[in-house]
């Protein structure tokens, strides 16, 4: 069978978690990730791996953790009103350090909202949808080569930090169609978790770090016996309320994810060296401020872009060298100027970074992001 | 071996009020498990948040305390990878079938073999006594202080609509009943229920003038009676005790694994994702 | 001499005086008295049925069989 194929988002994603390794999934339908499920449920069956379709969202995601806990590398995928739901369990599977992807493709919200149009409003829900103080990895995609790949680097950074990974696309890459070149076996590694070398029987404590701070895992229903709960806990995993038990384990949750951001930082550059405008995007918004930024070349005008791949941990650093090494900057998304916020924190002169942004169910254009260039340079927008 | 050694003893005396039932149900689920000769490290126990849900730091086994009404999807993740483990599911009244209710409908549905032991206590004692889908009309509760409107619905007879093929009901007070029960909940393989009344006296004792966890008891077994007998059939009022569904079903895992088969000899590369790709 | 069969073992660590053993006891072997842990009075009078072994909430009571005495 060939390895290039001309497919849905969706479908990239699909064969970038088959790629990975993926062996368990169990989801819920909603538009526009059905198509997700659909076909992992033609796909894991002959293979003798697992799907479930359950009964909710919260109970995917739930028997998702359960399912990675004993060993497997275990995805669900949704869109807004699902990621809702999924939030308790999403902070269960932060708190008990359990690896996983979790796929939310945006479409217009809040509520039933747009449910077969693009918007890319999730990006603030996916760092703070889970109640209390917790850090998270997201990660995004404007191609469905890229998306491949991001989703194979999901799997792998789950695995090495002992986390779940979101993996926010929007509708529009998730249903259109493009090409996707399936890498070789082995072209890109794959990362397993880290399992303990603690001998059967032996006292083993799932939340004691080594020496380098990683966290080895046991297999659940495997070798050893050990309490997994939601609830603050000591290094065996059994309920504590000690403040220094408390500050530990949160210190711990945080940091080593927050503490990660040149390991998680993944972006692409397009005419970034010598830009004057820098244009800040992500996902199918990235491809017409890529077109946007291609036109701008072509009439001699020094503009770049930086496309964000990593959305939490926020790539700070990157974003505040990018902006520095401009004049003007143009965020560029579909919601109220979610990633924009998260920019103007980042930087030291804000009053030169700017926002064009779509929230109408439409993808936004060349055209819109010219209008607001247009408006920034001084030569006015004619009515 | 004896019951304390199925126990994390480290953690003994227990949270649990004086005079609870779920120590009780844990008695007599350990004794069920030594009766089976199952071995430690074959069992998995699943909970999910109340004081029900804290059996799981007490027993060495492979435990997971969960969320609330979400332990049986939880369970479905470990016993889809891991179909040889046995799985126990311990439960509060609330936890299963009000926040966990639609997550039991569906276990029940699939016939997934686990085993689901509903604590019915008819109170949320964690949380401070709150009145629970099972309290009944009535009753006295911290939030039914004019007394419940809400009415109960019967266990085992949602476990029978859903399609469970396995369905009990005992109490803390008939132990040995609830110990032979528990046995064969485990033994059977698909879903079991096994639908337990359990004392709590600090709230829904003294806020319904029940009695002392000794009174409780009495009141088990004076208002209840075994399916079938005499005892029943001259008071229809009382709650019946006893198995109420037992039969052989296909079972989830089962089914799976059959498909699995199917599908793997059906695989071909005219078949993209299961289904036929039409040719143009 | 009477022949005790089963030693009645209460782990009064464990024991929160709930009262279920002695009230259930079909002969009265065991007693709570107020504020304190439960209490084998009439050894003798055991006749290793159980009962108190498996209701108790707190796991707390082990029967031990012992050999007959002449």
């Amino acid at each position: 069978m060939s390895r290039v194929r001309f497919v849905q988002g969706n479908e990239a994603c699909t064969l970038g978690a088959l790629y990975a390794g993926m062996d368990f999934f169990a989801g819920y339908p909603i538009t526009p990730s059905s198509e997700i499920a659909e076909m992992l449920s033609g796909e894991l069956p002959p293979r003798g791996h697992t799907f479930l379709q359950m009964e909710d969202e919260i109970a995917s995601l739930c028997a998702v953790i359960g399912g990675s806990l004993t060993g497997r590398k275990a995805m669900t995928a949704t869109s807004g009103p699902g990621f809702s739901l999924m939030q308790e369990a999403l902070g269960y599977a932060v708190m008990a350090e359990i690896p996983l992807v979790i796929v939310n493709v945006m479409r217009g919200g809040p509520s039933t909202g747009l449910p077969t149009q693009v918007s890319q409003g999730d990006v603030n829900q996916a760092r703070w949808g889970i109640h209390g103080d917790h850090a998270v990895i997201a990660l995004t995609a404007g191609s469905h080569q890229a998306l491949f790949e991001s989703t194979v680097r999901a799997f792998n950074l789950a695995e090495t930090f002992r986390t779940p990974v979101i993996l926010l696309y929007d509708e529009l890459i998730a249903h259109m169609r493009e090409r996707v070149e399936i890498p070789e076996d082995g072209e890109i590694p794959l990362v397993d978790r880290l399992r303990t070398s603690v001998p059967r029987d032996v006292d083993y404590r799932p939340y004691l770090p080594r020496e380098d701070g990683r966290l080895p895992m046991s297999d659940f229903g495997g070798d050893h016996r050990y309490n997994v709960t939601g609830l603050y806990h000591d290094m065996w995993g059994f309920p504590s309320t000690d403040p220094e038990v408390v500050r530990g384990l949160l210190s711990h949750l945080v940091d080593k994810i927050e503490g990660k951001e040149d390991e998680l930082t993944f972006t692409r550059e397009y005419e970034t060296d010598d830009a004057e405008t820098l244009l800040i995007s992500y996902g199918s918004a990235a491809r017409s401020a890529r077109q946007a930024v291609f036109d701008a070349r072509e009439r001699g005008i020094r503009m770049g872009l930086l496309e964000l791949e990593t959305l939490w941990p926020f790539p700070a650093r990157k974003v505040r060298d990018a902006v520095a090494a401009a004049t003007d900057t143009v965020v560029v998304e579909m919601n109220l100027g979610q990633v924009y916020q998260q920019v103007l924190r980042a930087v030291r002169h804000r009053e030169r970074v700017f926002l064009s942004n779509r929230i109408d169910g439409r993808l936004i254009t060349p055209a819109d992001i010219r209008k607001v260039l247009r408006i920034i340079s001084g030569v006015g927008v004619w009515a | 071996m004896k019951t304390r050694d199925y126990l994390r003893t480290r953690f003994f005396p227990h949270l649990w009020c004086a005079g609870c039932g779920h120590g009780t149900v844990l008695n007599a689920l350990l004794r069920a498990v030594d009766h089976l000769g199952l071995p430690k490290e074959d069992i998995v126990m699943v909970t999910g948040i109340g004081c029900s849900a804290r059996m799981a730091g007490y027993v060495d086994f492979h435990t997971m305390h969960t969320l609330h009404g979400r332990a049986l999807a939880f369970a479905t993740g470990i016993k889809m990878s891991r179909p040889e483990l046995q799985l126990l599911v311990p439960m509060g009244d609330g936890d299963a079938l009000a926040i966990g209710g639609n997550h039991f409908i569906h276990a029940a549905r699939r016939n997934i073999d686990m085993t689901a032991i509903i604590m019915n206590n008819r109170i949320y004692g964690m949380t401070g006594g709150q009145f629970s889908p099972l309290s009944g009309e009535g009753t006295a509760a911290t939030t039914a202080p004019w007394r419940s409107i809400d009415p109960a619905f019967d266990a085992m007879e949602l476990a029978r609509s859903a399609g469970a093929s396995f369905a009990a009901r005992s109490t803390t007070f008939h132990v040995r009943e609830l110990e032979k029960i528990l046995i064969a909940a485990m033994e059977h393989k698909g879903f079991s229920v096994v639908e337990i009344f359990s004392q709590c006296p600090t709230y829904y004792g003294r806020k319904n003038q029940a009695g002392d966890a000794p009174k409780m008891l009495e009141a088990f077994r004076d208002g209840t009676a075994k399916l079938g007998s005499k005892a029943l059939e001259d008071d229809p009022q009382l709650i019946p005790r006893g198995v109420f569904i037992d039969r052989d079903a296909p079972e989830y895992g089962a089914s799976y694994a059959e498909l699995c088969k199917k599908a793997a000899a059906e695989s071909s590369p005219e078949r993209r994702y299961g289904k036929e790709v039409p040719r143009c | 001499m009477a022949r005790r069969r089963t030693r009645i073992i209460i782990e009064t660590g464990w024991c929160k005086s709930c009262g279920i053993c002695a009230a259930f006891c079909p002969v009265q072997a065991l007693v709570v008295e107020p504020a304190q842990t439960a209490r084998v009075a009439d050894p003798e009078a055991c006749t290793g049925c159980g009962l108190c072994e498996r209701l108790c909430p707190d796991l707390a009571i082990e029967l031990e069989s012992l050999e007959a005495t002449a």
